[in-house]
Order: structure tokens, then sequence, then C-alpha cells
């Protein structure tokens, strides 16, 4: 496999990565580049999109399901009305985006340089292979009666994070209704 | 967005098969890819599309804030509550196995159970911050 590049399906699934990959970068590079917030916005659904075919790429599509519902749909429907209450333009910037264009690269740059210290990809020996994940994959239908894996694991081996998450959640959605004030600006047009 | 005369159709065609196929993927997230906090965003998609096409008014008399907030805080003890209810079954929290005589079985009732909780938790937040957007203006 190592003579004369990939072959096969592998060759499909790089050609894919590729285009997917080229397609996130210019669809992430317009979001920042346009003034306009409405087509940044709506870039940035696009993104999310091609972010969830990646998944499907990876074979992980539990994850690709949630970045399509999550990313494309709601939070671009919640962007849109953020929009529409407040103004479809940018403003121009006071001053040029020098220094945290430099604190972007040079932290992308040191991300990627760290991904070379990382197993291949796919690697079976990676210690994320070796540690957990076997046992799960051996015993979890047996042990919980859940054919789907990410489910059993989400919501039984790990449970309590998974409790945790619903909780931020309802935090999140808490946080919001008391900040913009939802339940009172109710009460008041149901008292009218 | 009420003169658009296809989108109206549209939204209205599709709006009840997004909601069943919300349900479908609470109910069927472990034997296939999806799960509580997908199917309630689903859920909470279905009627945010319906306040966009055609009137916010509706939908929040529909799912109204109290409503919400209660829905929301029902779904988060809906899942500590299994959790207790464990515990008084002569588990620890959270473990399912408790719940039946058949730890296998207790695992998968218990699984169905949180997943509902976190479905309305998650349908009932995304609507909460949905509607406080919308009643800014």
């Amino acid at each position: 496999m190592d003579q004369g590049g990939p072959q096969g399906a592998q060759a499909i699934d790089l050609y894919i990565n590729i285009v997917l990959l080229v397609f996130v970068l210019a669809t992430g590079i317009a979001a920042v580049w346009l003034r306009n917030l409405l087509a940044s916005a709506m870039l940035l659904g696009i993104y999310s999109l091609l972010m969830a075919a990646l998944w499907v790429v990876l074979d992980a599509v539990d994850v690709a399901f949630t970045e399509a519902a999550v990313g494309a749909g709601l939070t671009t429907a919640l962007m849109l009305f953020a929009i529409w209450l407040t103004g479809r333009q940018e403003k121009p910037p006071v001053r040029k985006p020098w220094f945290p264009l430099a604190g972007a690269l040079i932290t992308g740059g040191l991300l990627i340089f760290g991904t070379i210290d990382m197993p291949k990809f796919g690697d079976p020996q990676a210690p994320a292979q070796v540690h957990v994940a076997p046992y799960y994959l051996e015993n979890a239908e047996a042990q919980t009666g859940v054919p789907n894996v990410v489910t059993s694991v989400l919501a039984s081996y790990r449970g309590f994070d998974t409790l945790g998450e619903v909780t931020v959640v309802f935090t999140a959605g808490m946080g919001v209704v008391v900040l913009l004030g939802g339940l009172r600006r109710r009460r008041r047009t149901d008292e009218t | 967005m009420k003169d658009y005369f296809v989108l109206r159709v549209m939204a209205k065609l599709l709006i009840p098969f997004i909601l069943l196929f919300g349900f479908y993927v609470q109910m069927h997230g472990d034997y296939g890819p999806g799960g509580g906090f997908q199917a309630g965003v689903i859920i909470a998609a279905a009627l945010i599309l319906y306040a966009i096409v055609f009137d916010v008014g509706p939908a929040r008399r529909v799912a109204p804030m109290w409503a919400l907030v209660a829905l929301s805080c029902m779904g988060v003890l809906l899942y500590a509550g299994v959790g207790v209810a464990t515990m008084f079954a002569g588990g620890q929290f959270l473990e399912y196995g408790a719940l039946a005589q058949n730890p296998a079985h207790g695992n998968h009732l218990g699984i169905l159970i949180i997943e509902i909780g976190v479905g309305i938790a998650v349908a009932a937040a995304m609507l909460m911050i949905y509607f406080s957007f919308a009643g800014r203006r």
C-alpha cells in the first residue's frame, strides 16, 4: 500500500477528504472576510454541513448528525435572529488585526506541530485504541442490550458525563431566559 | 416571510415530517445514529421553522415560556431521577442494571428513559433560547 500511493476505497476517501477540506477552508476564510454578516452566517452553516460530511467519511455518524442538526440548522437560525436584532453590516475594524492574526497563526502552527507527535491516523496501537475502547466494543451490546455502541457509551458507561452535558444545555437555556428577560416579558404581556 | 407562498407551502408540508423524524431519532437512538440530543434539536427546529415562516405568536402559544422552563427542568430531573431510582433499587447512582432482574434489560430501559430526559431538556432549552431572542423585537 505504501508504493504508488493509496488505492481503491482508501484513494476515494482521500480525494473526498481533500475536496471537503478545501471547501471547509474556503468557506471559513470567506466567512471571516465578508463584511456582510448575513452572508457570513450562511457560510458558517455551509461550513458545518461540510464538517458533517467529513465526520461521515470518518465513520462518526453520530457526530455528523449532531453537527448537521446543531451547527448547520439551529446555530444558523439563532445567528440570523441575532443579525435581525442588531444589524446586517459589520463595522470596519478600528485598527488592522495584525496582533490577533499573529496570535491565531502561532497557535495554529503550534497545534499542527503537535500533531507530528500524535500516533498515525487509525493506528491500532494508539493509546486511545488500547485503553477502554476494546472493552466497550466487546462488551457493550451484551451488557446494555443496545447495538449502537456510541449510545451505550454516552448514556450508560459515561452516563454521569452526559448528565453534566444536559445540565450545561439546561443552564445555557436558563441563562439566556434570565438575561433577555423572556419570562418577565411574557408575564407582563399576559397581565395586559 | 408570510408573503412567500412556496416557502409557506413547503414548510407546512415538511414540519410534520420533521417532528416525526425527531421522534424516530429519539426512540431509535439505540439502534442507529442519534439520541436525545439530536432529537431535541430536531423537534425544536420544527417549531422554530414554523415560527420563522409563519408567525412567532402561535408557536409561543403552543410552547409558552413557563411550560418550556418547566419541561427543561423536568428533562434534567428525569435523568437525575433515574440515577436516584437506581440507588433505591440497590445499585449505584445511574447504575441502570439495578432497574430490572436482568442487568442488560435494566441498562436498556435506563438508557431509553434518560434519552427521553435528554430530548425533553434539549428541545425545551433550544426553544427557550429562540423565543427569548424572538421576544426582543
